[in-house]
């Protein structure tokens, strides 16, 4: 699988889903279950996509400067401060980390 | 053309959506480069497959498992991005009939642009909302991941700049506002110890696709659901609270005080859109 493989059927998958949300009857998001299973997906993955982003490094799980980082974010998002400004917060917490400890 | 002031204010909350995830592309792009991707690769994924969470998904998963980890990368970004066909189904009866006009709605049916639509009241300031967001967003999503991929050749490792970290804090802000009841929580944590776990064990990348086994079985068999009765309470209170989020979570929630079954998986939909709106990318 070359990278230029990968980036099309990703994207395209990711397009034709979209697709898909407009040939389906409205009346679908109407059943309780899948639009259930559907929203906690996004959950699930968000929040193993934060803890492999914080946690690992290639094969192996460490504590570094990201650990904090994430504190910071999760911080600055429970006193609703914007969006951009976490991120931009978080990613300076771990560079000055990794620059001055 | 006079416009009204609800269209109005669909037009200024879109361009400022547009103008704050436009400044956030850059980090996509430097990240893509740093992942192995080329230029054209990485233009291909902001203007194509154009929904932020998947993107940084795949390039992430890229980064720590190379060409071998594509099958899982792929997997990822396509399971992350399923949430946007709850909203075009969403959007479905919003934006109206002509097939040309369905599929340019489909392509910027994200996030942001759902999250402005359903927060207005008005179905013209809602149809405008979600055209100028939508729009506002692939410019400056385009154009910045472009700089991102030009500049990030010579940034050196992204880490220095904290990057990575600034990537996970972006996924805590789409993940934060959906963590308002016991059921998400669960689901969040369960697919948090599952990932880490799992990551010294198996292949990189496999380990979210695991975790999103944790929301399947929760989410069929409904396991740590709280009775009606107090999902009514969370549920007004969630209206509350979303009152005082961004411009464009505002309305989302207005008309989900009748609290029946139906109006619930309705407002979780909604919320979701609502709350992770500006905050895709």
């Amino acid at each position: 699988m070359t990278a230029w493989h990968i980036v099309l059927l990703a994207s395209i998958a990711c397009a034709a889903i979209k697709l898909i949300g407009y040939a389906v009857p409205p009346a679908v998001l109407e059943k309780p279950a899948p639009a259930r299973i559907a929203n906690l997906l996004t959950v699930a993955l968000l929040s193993a996509l934060i803890a492999v982003q914080t946690l690992g490094q290639a094969a192996t799980i460490v504590l570094d400067a990201r650990v904090p980082a994430l504190l910071v974010a999760a911080l600055l998002f429970a006193l609703r401060v914007p969006f951009i400004v976490v991120v931009i917060a978080a990613a300076a917490v771990a560079a000055a980390i990794r620059a001055f400890v | 053309m006079a416009r009204s002031e609800a269209e109005r204010a669909a037009v200024r909350a879109g361009i400022a959506v547009g103008v704050a995830t436009g400044a956030y592309g850059i980090s996509f792009g430097a990240l893509s480069v740093a992942a192995g991707l080329d230029f054209w690769q990485t233009v291909v994924l902001s203007s194509v497959m154009f929904t932020g969470g998947s993107q940084f998904a795949l390039v992430g998963v890229l980064a720590s498992g190379g060409l071998a980890a594509g099958p899982a990368a792929i997997a990822s970004a396509v399971l992350l991005g399923s949430r946007n066909a709850l909203y075009s189904i969403r959007m479905s009866p919003i934006i109206g009939s002509g097939l040309l006009r369905r599929i340019a709605a489909a392509w910027i049916t994200i996030d942001e642009s759902t999250a402005v639509a359903t927060a207005q009241t008005e179905p013209r300031a809602q149809r405008l909302g979600f055209w100028v967001t939508g729009l506002a967003v692939f410019v400056g999503w385009n154009a910045m991941t472009a700089v991102g991929a030009l500049i990030g050749d010579q940034l050196g490792d992204v880490r220095q700049y904290g990057l990575d970290a600034a990537a996970a804090a972006a996924f805590l802000g789409l993940l934060w506002p959906r963590l308002r009841e016991v059921q998400p929580i669960a689901v969040a944590v369960g697919a948090a110890v599952v990932a880490t776990v799992l990551t010294p064990v198996v292949p990189s990348g496999l380990p979210v696709l695991a975790a999103a086994l944790v929301a399947v079985l929760v989410g069929a068999f409904n396991w740590f659901s709280r009775p009606a009765e107090t999902l009514r309470a969370a549920a007004s209170a969630d209206a509350r609270a979303g009152n005082r989020d961004t411009a464009a979570g505002t309305a989302a929630e207005a008309p989900d005080s009748s609290g029946s079954a139906e109006s619930d998986t309705d407002r979780s939909i909604a919320t979701g859109a609502g709350h992770a709106g500006e905050e895709d990318r």
